[in-house]
């Protein structure tokens, strides 16, 4: 049942959960940007949560059926249009064999990533264990690139469980995505900061530049200066690390984040909040279709982040109990209406 | 067994352990040690480990295990003093060089060197692959003889090819793909580091020893 592809941002990829088991021969983990909602999408369409669906990132993307499925469309800052209908987000819907599926970045404030999982899961080939992208290596996913107009994408063969039709994860099991402070573990570097600095870094209004990309966000803040040198010798890096070169401006590790790297690290951004930060509008990125034309000067104002120190235990407490809210769909109020 | 002195969390899903806090092929010895004994009978719940210079990063899955679960079972294995490394404990690769890097005149005059002297230092020495980073299958080899240890350029090139030899400071490297580098460049090698259509895909992995050829 292959979907083919109509138009796509050109941050528009496929991602499973990641590529594991690789990193100490410098291979990156990749896989989505806010894993949440990709196993969200998953579970509603009845996948596996690790099964690979399309990351569509920062602009729309539209997809054809060739067979009737089961879809889902989450993340933050979209809206979907089904056969030119608007549909909800984080719901099961039913698309019929030649229906258009829309996902339009509409949001000026909000959001970066939304993610297409389809009945069955997308089956291209996999690279070193994994079906995620990897864009500066050029492989995984669809031929180690974004997808384009006409791109054909494989779909795994599945019993279409229309009866699914119509759930959706409700609005509270969802991560906070307007969440404006975000909690992080400091280290293991912060002893390269005065503690005057790390008052800094803690009580600072950051935004995410236009320079981001899935390799790592770029922030735009109070700068931090180091206690002394600004290199470190090289050493492990992990998703949502806090890199502080030479400048002072803190660099958020993300998806594709290089295996290893030379500069301090003051803290790290907790699991439960990778996917809040991942979903901040970058500042003059992602304008919708409305806006396009208009004056340059034009730039969207997304939320600035603020981060707060969290305790590990409660961190992974929370890690936990957003985990178990992925079982928490429900089923469709009765007057649901779909065709 | 290397006693790791600190365990510092990176984030709720990865620690940090350092062994020390320079270049040295000892300290990086015990790093590899470690991971071995680590991987040797995981704990579930505990994800890949990346070998540094000098320290070790192991990831884990916060679901399957907390924090102090973690730090009690590292703990424990760090205490383990029979552990034997499985033999053989590390790989010969040699890699045929062919010497005529851009910057091999820089190296000779900087080191007060002929150029034959040069080829034949950094091809004397037996490097080791400290760690591998920076894009797939890029080996960061040690040490470097003091004799023509050269700094790297001050802005990097905006594109040095794939198979290029080169050397930064104290470190020996040849570069997987096309990118932008800043090392000196003194050779070249025709071997793939990394091809997808091999099994395994990467020549080099963590702790191999290395040779450099010339042809």
């Amino acid at each position: 049942m292959p979907l083919e592809v109509l138009d796509a941002s050109p941050l528009t990829t496929i991602q499973d959960l990641g590529r594991f088991g690789y990193q100490r021969f410098g291979v990156p983990a990749s896989g989505a940007m806010d894993a949440f909602a990709l196993r969200a999408a998953n579970e509603l369409v009845g996948n596996k949560q690790s099964e690979a669906g399309i990351e569509i990132g920062l602009s729309d993307a539209s997809f054809v059926a060739s067979d009737p499925c089961l879809i889902a469309v989450t993340g933050a800052g979209f809206e979907l249009r089904v056969n030119d209908r608007p549909m909800n987000l984080w719901t099961t819907i039913y698309a019929r064999k030649g229906w258009e599926i829309k996902i339009l970045k509409t949001s000026e404030v909000l959001g970066a990533w939304a993610y297409l999982g389809i009945g069955g899961g997308v089956t291209v080939k996999e690279v070193l264990g994994s079906r995620s992208t990897y864009l500066r290596g050029r492989f995984g996913g669809f031929e180690g690139r974004a997808l384009e107009a006409g791109d054909v994408i494989p779909i795994r063969e599945s019993s279409l469980n229309i009866e699914r039709a119509g759930r959706t994860l409700p609005q509270d099991k969802r991560p906070h995505y307007e969440e404006k402070m975000i909690e992080i573990i400091l280290g293991p570097q912060d002893d390269h900061f005065a503690h005057e600095t790390i008052q800094i870094f803690l009580s600072s209004e950051y935004e995410i530049t236009p320079t981001s990309d899935r390799m790592g966000y770029r922030l735009h803040g109070s700068p931090l200066t180091h206690r002394g040198s600004p290199d470190i010798i090289s050493d492990g890096l992990a998703r949502g690390a806090i890199q502080i070169p030479a400048n002072g401006q803190p660099i958020l590790m993300m998806s594709d984040h290089a295996t290893t790297g030379g500069y301090p690290k003051i803290a790290a951004v907790v699991s439960a909040d990778i996917p809040i930060v991942a979903q901040r509008l970058f500042v003059g990125a992602g304008l919708a279709p409305a806006q396009r034309g208009q004056p340059q000067n034009r730039q969207p104002q997304g939320l600035p982040l603020r981060f707060r120190q969290t305790p590990i235990e409660s961190a992974q407490e929370r890690y936990r109990v957003m985990m178990m809210n992925l079982k928490r769909i429900v089923e469709p109020e009765e007057n649901f209406y779909f065709s | 067994m290397p006693s790791a002195t600190r365990y510092q969390p990176l984030g709720d899903s990865a620690l940090n352990i350092p062994f020390g806090d320079q270049i040295d092929p000892e300290i990086n010895q015990r790093v590899h040690a470690f991971a071995d004994l680590i991987q040797h009978e995981p704990l579930n719940g505990i994800g890949e480990c990346v070998p540094t210079y000098c320290s070790l990063l192991v990831h884990y899955d916060p679901l399957q295990l907390s924090y102090q679960e973690i730090i009690e079972w590292l703990k424990a294995k760090s205490e383990i003093t029979n552990y034997q490394l499985p033999v053989p404990s590390s790989r010969l690769i040699e890699i045929p060089t062919r010497y005529d890097g851009e910057d091999l005149e820089f190296v000779t005059q900087h080191n007060h060197l002929s150029i034959e002297e040069v080829i034949r230092i950094h091809s004397e020495t037996e490097y080791r692959v400290y760690m591998m980073g920076f894009t797939p299958g890029f080996a960061y080899m040690g040490k470097l003889d003091s004799k023509i240890v050269t700094p790297r350029l001050d802005s990097p090139r905006q594109l040095v090819k794939a198979g290029s030899v080169g050397i930064a400071g104290e470190q020996a490297g040849i570069y997987p793909i096309d990118s932008p580098g800043g090392w000196r460049l003194i050779g070249r090698t025709e071997v793939k580091l990394f091809d997808l259509d091999r099994d395994p895909p990467f020549l080099f992995a963590p702790n191999d020893r290395v040779k450099f050829v010339p042809v």
